[in-house]
C-alpha cells in the first residue's frame, strides 16, 4: 500500500520534474547537469521522505537539493570554480518580460489554487523554449521536450516517437550537445521573436496532447501523465501570451483531451469510439472552460490550424450525443482546416465527417484520394468502417486486418480485430 | 561573448559576370553590415571574401583535386568571424549579413583551454 511519502513523491514527480530541471538549468546553464541533479534530488527524497516525513514545501525541497548537488558538481570540475560566481544568476535582475510573466503566472496559479510557486512557470517555459529552439531539428525538439520537460525515460521517449531506444538516446544527446556548444540561450524569447518561435513549441506540445489522448504504443489508451503535463504547459503559455489565438487553441485541445480521458476506454481498457462513449464521464466544467477558449481564439480573425482543430474538438465535446453532433459544422471546419493545413491525416479526418453528411460512398472516394501513406493504420481503419457501412464485408475485413497489423497499441489492435470479427458473413 | 563563424553561401554564377556597379553595391551592403553588427551589440573579429570555388583545390587523403569539397549550386563565397552573446544573438546578427539569393550558415567556434 502506498504511503503518504510515496504519494507525495509521485505527485512531485508528475507536477514538479520539469520545474526542478528548469530551476537548476537556470542556475547552472547546463542541461545534462540539471537533469542528473534533478534525478539525484528525487532519489534523495525517496530515501528521506519516508524516514523524516514529507517536507512542507516538497517542490522547494527538491529544487534546493538539486541545486546544491549541481553546484557541488560544478565546484569539483577543474577550472570551473573561478567561473562559478558568473554562473549563479539567481538574484540578477530579470528581464521585464519575464517579470511580467511571473506575475501573470502567479495570478493564474492563485486562481487555480495550485501550490506550485510562480517562478516555476517561467523556468518551465524557459526549458520548453530551449528544447524547441528552431536551431534544433524538429525530431530532436520533440525527443528533448519529452525527456526534459515531461520527464520521460529514454525508452519511453523511444516508444512515443516509434523509434528504437538508441535512436531516441542519440537524438537527445545530439540536441543537448548543440545547445551547449552553439550557445543556445536558456530563456523565453522576447516579444518580437516570440511569434516565430511559437509554432515549433505548439507543434511539439500538440504532439504530446495527441500522444496522451491515444498512446501510439503500449497497453493503455490514454497517457494521463502526458495529458496533465500538456495541460500545464499550455496553461503557462496562455499566461505568457493571452492574446495569441493558436496558444488559446492548443490549451483548449489539451483541456478537451483531459476532460474526455475517462470516456476513451471501457473499464477493461478497451478503446471506445466516440459514438460509444458515455458522455456522462466527461468533465463538463473543463469542457466549458475549453469551449470558452475556442470562442476567444475564433474571435481573433482568420483561424489557424490549431484553432480549427480545437473548434472541431469543441463541436464533439459540446454535442449532447453522437447523433446530435453538428456534422455540417464539423465538415465545414475540416474544409477550412484542409486549406490551412493540407495533410493526408486532415483529409482522412475530413472524410469521416463527410460520411456523416454525404454517406459512406462519397467518403470512401475521399479516403482513397486523401494520399495517406499505406502504412498508416487509420487509413485502413477508416476504409474498413466505410466498406462495412457499404455492405462490402470481405473488403472491410481485409482493411481491419491491415489496420490491426500496423498499429502498435494493443488496445487499438484488440478493438480493430473485434470490429473485424463483428462483421459476420464468414 | 562567444565566437561564431558566419559563412556566406550564394550562387556563383551571379559573381562570374557581375558588373563593376554590382560589385560596388555589394561592397556597400557589407559596409552597412559591418556598422550594423556594432549597433546590435556584437563585433566582427575578421572576415574575408573568397575567390570563386573554381579556384579551390581540395586535399583528401593526401590526394589533390581540383575544385571545392562539395559541388552545389551555392558555394562558400566569404565569411565573418563575429563575437556574440549566444546563438540567438549570433543569428540576429547573421540575418543582416548580405547573401544575395543565397544564405548564411552560423557555426560556433570551438574554444580550447
Amino acid at each position: 500500500m502506498p504511503t503518504a511519502a510515496d504519494d507525495a513523491l509521485a505527485r512531485a514527480h508528475r507536477g514538479a520534474w520539469a520545474g526542478v530541471v528548469g530551476a537548476v538549468a537556470r542556475t547552472v546553464r547546463d542541461l545534462d547537469l540539471a537533469e542528473d541533479s534533478a534525478a539525484e534530488a528525487f532519489a534523495q527524497a525517496a530515501e528521506r521522505w519516508p524516514r523524516d516525513g514529507v517536507p512542507g514545501n516538497p517542490t522547494g525541497w527538491l529544487v534546493t537539493a538539486a541545486r546544491r548537488r549541481a553546484l557541488d558538481q560544478l565546484r569539483r570540475r577543474d577550472g570551473l570554480t573561478r567561473r562559478l560566481p558568473l554562473l549563479v544568476v539567481d538574484d540578477a535582475p530579470r528581464e521585464d518580460a519575464e517579470r511580467g510573466f511571473d506575475e501573470a503566472a502567479e495570478r493564474v496559479d492563485r486562481e487555480a489554487g495550485r501550490e506550485v510557486p510562480a517562478v516555476f512557470g517561467s523556468d518551465l517555459l524557459r526549458l520548453l523554449f530551449t528544447c524547441c529552439h528552431p536551431a534544433l531539428a524538429r525530431e530532436s525538439q520533440v525527443a528533448l521536450t519529452a525527456r526534459l520537460v515531461c520527464g520521460l525515460r529514454t525508452d519511453e521517449v523511444a516508444r512515443l516517437l516509434l523509434v528504437p531506444p538508441p535512436t531516441a538516446a542519440a537524438r537527445i544527446t545530439r540536441a543537448k550537445k548543440k545547445i551547449a556548444s552553439a550557445g543556445i540561450p536558456f530563456r523565453v524569447p522576447s516579444g518580437a521573436e516570440l511569434p516565430g518561435r511559437l509554432d515549433a513549441v505548439l507543434t511539439v506540445v500538440h504532439l504530446l496532447v495527441t500522444a496522451g489522448h491515444t498512446a501510439p504504443v503500449g497497453d493503455g489508451v490514454v497517457r494521463e501523465d502526458l495529458l496533465l503535463r500538456a495541460r500545464e504547459l499550455t496553461g503557462a503559455l496562455v499566461a505568457l501570451m493571452p492574446d495569441e489565438a493558436e496558444v488559446l487553441a492548443v490549451h483548449a485541445l489539451a483541456l478537451f483531451a483531459w476532460a474526455r480521458r475517462d470516456g476513451r476506454h471501457a473499464g477493461s481498457g478497451r478503446l471506445l469510439l466516440l459514438a460509444e462513449q458515455d458522455r456522462s464521464t466527461w468533465d463538463t466544467a473543463t469542457i466549458a472552460e475549453a469551449d470558452a477558449l475556442v470562442r476567444r481564439a475564433l474571435r481573433r480573425g482568420r483561424p489557424g490550424r490549431f484553432t480549427l482543430q480545437a473548434a472541431v474538438a469543441g463541436c464533439h465535446a459540446t454535442a449532447p450525443s453522437y447523433e446530435d453532433t453538428d456534422w455540417h459544422e464539423v465538415l465545414a471546419l475540416y474544409d477550412l482546416l484542409l486549406q490551412a493545413w493540407p495533410t493526408p491525416v486532415v483529409a482522412l479526418n475530413r472524410a469521416v465527417a463527410l460520411a456523416q453528411v454525404a454517406g459512406p460512398a462519397a467518403a470512401l472516394d475521399a479516403v482513397d484520394g486523401a494520399g495517406a501513406p499505406e502504412d498508416y493504420p487509420y487509413l485502413h481503419a477508416v476504409r474498413g468502417h466505410l466498406l462495412a457501412a457499404l455492405g462490402r464485408p470481405a473488403e472491410a475485413r481485409d482493411a481491419y486486418d491491415r489496420a490491426a497489423r500496423l498499429t502498435a497499441n494493443t488496445s487499438e489492435r484488440a478493438f480493430l480485430l473485434a470490429r473485424r470479427d463483428g462483421l459476420g458473413g464468414g | 561573448m562567444s565566437r561564431y563563424l558566419v559563412l556566406i553561401y550564394d550562387d556563383e554564377s551571379y559573381w562570374a559576370d557581375a558588373t563593376p556597379e554590382q560589385w560596388q553595391a555589394s561592397m556597400a551592403e557589407h559596409d552597412a553590415f559591418s556598422r550594423a553588427v556594432v549597433e546590435h551589440g556584437g563585433s566582427i573579429v575578421s572576415g574575408e571574401a573568397l575567390h570563386l570555388s573554381t579556384t579551390a583545390t581540395s586535399i583528401r587523403g593526401g590526394e589533390l583535386s581540383d575544385g571545392p569539397f562539395m559541388e552545389t549550386k551555392e558555394a562558400l563565397g566569404g565569411f565573418y568571424v563575429i563575437e556574440a552573446r549566444d546563438l540567438d544573438h549570433a543569428v540576429e546578427i547573421a540575418r543582416l549579413c548580405p547573401a544575395g539569393e543565397g544564405g548564411v550558415e552560423v557555426r560556433p567556434v570551438m574554444t580550447f583551454g
